[in-house]
């Protein structure tokens, strides 16, 4: 069961798979190195389930290869689900037995011996804040306590590799912080975590690579920083009280974008200090104020509608943890491909 | 540990939850075994003068008829308690953690082997319950010898596996709870439209085939010949071809509808 330290966690190649005349996936290439996150970002329909499925051994792709811990997902199904964690989209407990039942049971399944089941049950339990609860039935735990509950299930076995399935849709800010501490935990711990999400803002705060899932196939993939290189820099952007100072200062300026009905100015930047003071410069020299400064830099967003081409937001409409940012407004739709 | 042992530790796990599923929530299964027991006593003290008086061709006699009917009762709570499988088998598959046990590197089959040990467990409980009563209320077996009593334990055991195996597929094939509830009724109603309750050889001609060509009525007279001495014949050999088909239609049946993927 030695994997080589330098052998990728998850590795795929031209995966496809259809459910009748639809195509999910078509042609994916993947790899995860060990001990690093990976996420899979889509938006609902995209085929991320799938693709973990396929990773999982649930379900068998209808074209190219996946090797999962160094094994082949097809061939050696069974040495891959020894390496595994797997925590679905939908609740996966057993809801009619208690909180530490249910750990018991996977310890049992794991077979480990009743000490070490009782040891590592007890101790996920604390660790996941559900000691108190453990002789409740899980059927009782709210929707954050059965997410835990079923992540603490997911870790009895000490999986080398750590699929969730959309793990926060439907938490509360509170859950969702809690379950990317254990996401960032579980890495430090040395596990490879393959995380799909609708969250820009988790893949984000969480993953080292990003994969954008779009009609089945991989639009982009590379770092938060990677993937925002690819859509066209940030900008600064002015808002004029009226027409004569807009106007004075796009020709101070020279070419940047007006929008002359909101009485603003696009001009390319990448906010820096620098570029800023001499931004300003030129608008003192022109003798022109304006009203209102903002700085935009790209998000995943603008990568995201970018690639997809999609107009409308993936995100519910509370997304999580929006780090502060200009408004949607400045969006360039012309940079889709 | 061997693929063998592994495989029945993770089958043992499995019945495990299962019994504990039933000791929680007793309720599935009890309500299960109103059936039986109030056709019991509604044949017995009801009905029980008008259809002892047609049995015999003498008069009325309520303890020989209840000493007819207890075998096909004891099947029939068989049959009742099953459904208790499919329900939960059904249940069990709309729940995520199937999905679970499936990225384990656990034995397969151990879910459904857990559910089908788990159901037979309960039915003998139910059969031990129902025949407790059929005795409190005078139900006495005619000098059955040990090995008889034994073969009659024997039958009823391979009876119940035969049926939770199809029970299982009934449960697998639908979609939820209450479809397989519905769709296990049949294992109810047959025993009704078998040798339970009144003769084959005493329905109408054209009625006769559906009731001896039915899992229940070979098994009712293997039992009431090993517990009342009534000639057995060939109803022992088919009960047990009955039990042996069953089973094994119900196991491949069973173990093709889990295999397949669920998109």
């Amino acid at each position: 069961m030695t994997t080589a330290a330098n052998n990728p966690a998850i590795e795929a190649a031209g995966l496809r798979k259809s459910f009748g005349e639809k195509k999910v996936l078509d042609g994916i290439d993947l790899t995860v190195p060990q001990g690093t996150v990976f996420s899979l970002l889509g938006p609902n329909g995209a085929g991320k389930t799938t693709a973990v499925r396929i990773l999982s051994t649930l379900v068998a792709a209808d074209g190219g290869r996946a090797r999962v811990a160094g094994r082949d997902v097809v061939a050696e199904a069974q040495a891959v689900r020894g390496a595994i964690g797997v925590t679905g989209q939908f609740s996966a407990v057993d809801g009619l037995i208690t909180g530490e039942e249910n750990m018991l049971l996977m310890a049992d399944l794991h077979h480990l011996s009743r000490r070490e089941g009782r040891r590592i049950a007890g101790e996920l339990l604390e660790r996941f804040a559900l000691a108190e609860a453990a002789k409740k039935p899980a059927a009782t735990y709210s929707g954050g306590m059965r997410r835990r509950l079923d992540l603490a299930m997911t870790l009895v076995g000490r999986p080398q590799v750590i699929f969730l399935d959309e793990p926060t849709t439907g938490l509360d800010p509170r859950s969702r912080q809690t379950v990317w501490d254990i996401v960032r935990d579980l890495v430090f711990e040395g596990a490879t975590v393959f995380l799909t999400t609708q969250y820009l803002g988790e893949a984000d705060e969480l993953a080292d690579r990003i994969a954008v899932l779009h009609g089945g196939r991989i639009a982009a993939e590379g770092s938060a920083e990677e993937l925002k290189r690819l859509v066209p820099g940030g900008y600064v952007r002015l808002r004029f009280t009226d027409q004569d100072a807009c106007r004075g200062a796009a020709v101070a300026l020279g070419e940047v974008a007006a929008d002359s009905e909101a009485l603003s100015l696009r001009i390319p930047s990448d906010g820096s200090q620098r570029a800023l003071r001499s931004l300003l410069a030129r608008l003192d020299s022109a003798g022109v104020e304006a009203d209102e400064l903002t700085v935009h830099t790209p998000d995943l967003d603008d990568v995201f509608f970018a690639l997809t081409g999609d107009s409308t937001p993936p995100a519910p409409p509370t997304p999580p943890a929006q780090p502060d940012q200009p408004t949607r407004q400045g969006r360039h739709t012309e940079a889709a491909r | 540990m061997s693929a063998l042992s592994l495989a029945a530790r993770d089958a043992y796990t499995m019945l495990r939850r299962n019994l504990l599923h039933a000791r929680r929530y007793p309720s599935l299964t009890l309500n299960l075994l109103l059936t039986p027991i109030m056709l019991l006593l509604l044949f017995v003290y009801i009905f029980g003068d008008v259809m002892s008086a047609g049995l015999g061709g003498g008069g009325a006699d309520r303890s020989a008829y209840i000493a007819y009917i207890v075998p096909g009762i004891l099947l029939m709570t068989i049959g009742g308690t099953v459904v208790g499988a499919a329900v939960s088998v059904a249940t069990d598959m709309t729940e995520g953690i199937v999905a679970r046990f499936r990225t384990l590197a656990i034995h397969r089959g151990s879910v459904l082997i857990g559910h089908v040990v788990g159901s037979v467990l309960q039915s003998v409980l139910s059969v031990v319950l129902v025949g407790a009563l059929a005795v409190a209320i005078g139900f006495r077996s005619a000098d059955a010898s040990a090995l008889e009593w034994l073969a009659a334990a024997g039958l009823l055991v391979l009876f119940a596996t035969a049926l939770t195996w199809i029970a299982v597929g009934m449960g697998l094939a639908s979609p939820n709870a209450e479809a397989a509830s519905n769709m296990a009724m049949p294992l109810v109603l047959l025993p009704l439209i078998s040798s339970a309750f009144i003769p084959a050889d005493t329905m109408p001609g054209w009625f006769q085939p559906i009731a001896e060509y039915q899992p229940f009525t070979p098994a009712i007279e293997t039992l009431r010949g090993l517990l009342l001495g009534t000639g057995i014949g060939d109803d022992g050999w088919l009960a047990v071809l009955w039990c042996v088909g069953l089973a094994g239609l119900g196991y491949l049946w069973s173990t093709a509808l889990f295999n397949r993927e669920r998109g």
